[in-house]
């Protein structure tokens, strides 16, 4: 493999580390958070949940119109709830990142699209992204060094 | 500098494999097979349920045919799909006077020839933004989804009546243009072995049509093809072909992303549906796996306020807002280059090629979420395709389980930072191509990569 290549595939694979590997400046936080959910169709209130690295937490689903149900990616936790019920489960953010909570139980048209978020910090969403996307634009301009290498050839 | 003639790996070398795709039979049953699903989705779409992941309607076509377009036909087979697509299959069989007719000496209909002011993709990309306007709703109501399917076939049996050839496939159909741009990502092509052999050809059965097949239906002249967007791989020239000059290879990576002949990749009305498809990819994204409720209201309640302002946002974004931002970067580049030739117009079309990775990677990573999380609605809806409590294969009370959570975000990501690379490296490689020098062209293109490189993180922002 010709240095360009290689140096360029290393840095992809940093692009992707910096994107989604877990982030590894980790404090992890202890305590409990109590986190109120109310769904309604085809949303979760409030639809953006954060919370530190190592804190419980304890969801509580309600719902305002019809049956609705959580399901969170990446912890595999689901709830369901009758309209006027409360529903609860607990758990430990030991992954870091952003998680997707997703309705469960179909509540209508758009309901394969209500989508909450629960963000496990520290993240460092924007930085990583930042990283992200600057070292796969150098990824491209190190292999280009490829194509001219041939050229010469 | 890229020209026509085969470069990279000869599929049709194999005696075997070239005589599967000269037989019709495999190819048509392939479409016939396509055909029957599509009547049944339609059917499914106006007599099922109204509940979009519990009709077939909806499961088939929005999760698991488009992310089979999406993550596998397309960045591999460019056009396959086209190549035995339901879609303009019944009018093309009237335009044939026969359901698996050979003879492409005598066709039907009026013959006329496409308009020449109509040749470009601006019909197509007027089309496909309509159509995005009720996405939504498209994807989510299984009678929406089977109107706008028959509707299609009407219009395509309609044009095939009145005019030659696959004109709708060519000018008019929203998914061709999808496919037809970013299937110059793709590495499987159709070219000839050797230009010099067509140019003396006097018959150009190619384009005629013989007694063994028809000629292009996609209106496009085989012996200097040198790009996936303009041939359909109906495989028609590989039947016509006399001279056995007809080739299906496995071509390099970006090979059709280069400068031709010292023109850019692409024409404006081609960047123009990049900017299109780009804005979409992130609009889709920002719908319908973000956590903005009101955003995904809007986009629902066609005819609302609300939706007018979405509707209007999107095409801002795609019309002028991208093409602008674009335009400025190569601009800036332009004077950065001191003016280099081509000058702006130039610059503007060179910084649009990495449209075609960067949007690719975005509607793959936009594609992987979509079907990991919502895959298993596929299988319920098999057994119980109208959502009428039936039970075929004992899949119909399959609970709904997003696949893979855990991996999909890191698979995104892989499509995300690819896309950007691949398309950092391809723009880079055009300004240096059709730049004087190598400082220039660095100078030239720097702009537009910052621009490009912002995008990419737009698009990491929105679907990871
Ligand atoms: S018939 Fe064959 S040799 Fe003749 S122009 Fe067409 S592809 Fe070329
Ligand atoms: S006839 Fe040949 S060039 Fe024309 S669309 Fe079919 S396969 Fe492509
Ligand atoms: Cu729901």
């Amino acid at each position: 493999m010709s240095l360009p290549r290689a140096a360029s595939l290393t840095l992809l694979a940093l692009a992707l580390a910096a994107l989604v590997a877990p982030w590894p400046f980790t404090s992890p936080a202890v305590g409990e958070r109590v986190v109120r959910l109310t769904a309604r169709q085809f949303a979760f209130d409030p639809p953006q949940v954060e919370v530190a690295q190592g804190e419980r937490v304890v969801l509580e689903l309600t719902s305002a119109d019809v049956v609705h149900g959580l399901y969170l990616d990446g912890y595999d936790i689901e709830l369901k709830v009758d309209p006027g019920q409360r529903a609860r489960a607990s758990f430990i953010a030991d992954q870091v990142g952003t998680f997707r909570m997703r309705c469960s139980v179909t509540c209508g048209p758009l309901h394969p699209f209500m989508i909450g978020e629960l963000k496990v910090r520290p993240a460092g969403g924007g930085a990583r992204i930042l990283l992200g996307a600057s070292l796969a634009t150098l990824a491209g301009l190190v292999g280009l060094r490829d194509d001219d290498e041939a050229l010469r050839d | 500098m890229k020209r026509s003639g085969t470069e990279g790996f000869e599929l049709t070398a194999r005696p075997w494999l070239r005589r599967l795709l000269v037989s019709r039979w495999p190819q048509w049953s392939l479409m016939a097979v396509a055909l029957a699903f599509f009547a049944y989705v339609v059917l499914a779409g106006f007599f099922g349920t109204p509940v979009g992941n519990r009709n077939i309607a909806i499961t088939l076509v929005w999760i698991a045919w488009w992310a089979a377009l999406v993550l596998v036909l397309v960045p591999v087979g460019g056009r396959l799909w086209c190549s035995i697509c339901p879609i303009p299959a019944p009018g093309e069989w009237l335009q044939r006077g026969g359901l698996m007719a050979s003879d492409g000496r005598r066709t039907r209909g009026l013959k006329r020839r496409w308009p020449r002011r109509l040749r470009s993709l601006w019909l197509q990309n007027a089309g496909f933004l309509a159509l995005a306007l009720f996405s939504a709703v498209i994807l989510t109501t299984p009678r929406v989804t089977a109107w706008v399917l028959l509707g299609l076939v009407l219009l395509a049996v309609a044009v095939s009546l009145v005019f030659e050839r696959r004109a709708f496939c060519r000018y008019l159909c929203p998914v061709g243009g999808f496919i037809g741009i970013y299937a110059l990502a793709a590495p499987l092509a159709l070219r000839v072995r050797d230009p010099d052999v067509c140019r003396t050809h006097p018959t150009k059965d190619c384009y005629r049509g013989n007694a063994q097949g028809f000629g292009c239906p996609w209106m496009t002249y085989p012996g200097t093809l040198d790009r996936n967007a303009d041939c359909g791989l109906c495989l028609e020239c590989l039947r016509t072909c006399p001279l056995d000059n007809v080739t299906v290879v496995l071509q390099p990576l970006g090979a059709d992303l280069g400068p031709r002949r010292g023109r850019p990749p692409l024409s404006i009305d081609e960047a123009y549906k990049g900017f299109i498809l780009l804005a979409a990819a992130l609009v889709y994204g920002a719908v319908m796996m973000g956590p903005w409720s009101a955003l995904k209201d809007a986009a629902f309640q066609v005819g609302s306020g609300p939706w007018f302002l979405y509707a209007a946002g999107l095409l801002l974004l795609a019309l002028l807002l991208l093409p602008g931002l674009y335009l400025l970067a190569a601009w800036i580049g332009d004077r950065l280059a001191r003016r280099p030739a081509g000058g702006l117009r130039r610059g503007f079309l060179l910084a649009a090629t990495g449209l075609i990775p960067l949007g690719l990677g975005g509607w793959i990573a936009f594609s992987l979420g979509f079907l990991f999380a919502n895959g298993s609605y596929v299988l319920s809806t098999l057994s119980d395709p109208l959502g009428w409590g039936w039970d075929l294969l004992g899949t119909a009370g399959l609970a709904w389980r997003p696949a893979l959570t855990g991996l999909v975000p890191a698979l995104q990501g892989a499509a995300l930072v690819a896309g950007l690379a691949w398309a950092t490296r391809l723009t880079s490689r055009a300004f240096a191509e059709t730049t004087e020098s190598r400082r220039a062209a660095l100078r030239r293109a720097a702009p537009v990569l910052l621009l490009q490189a912002a995008l990419g993180a737009a698009l990491m922002g929105v679907m990871l």
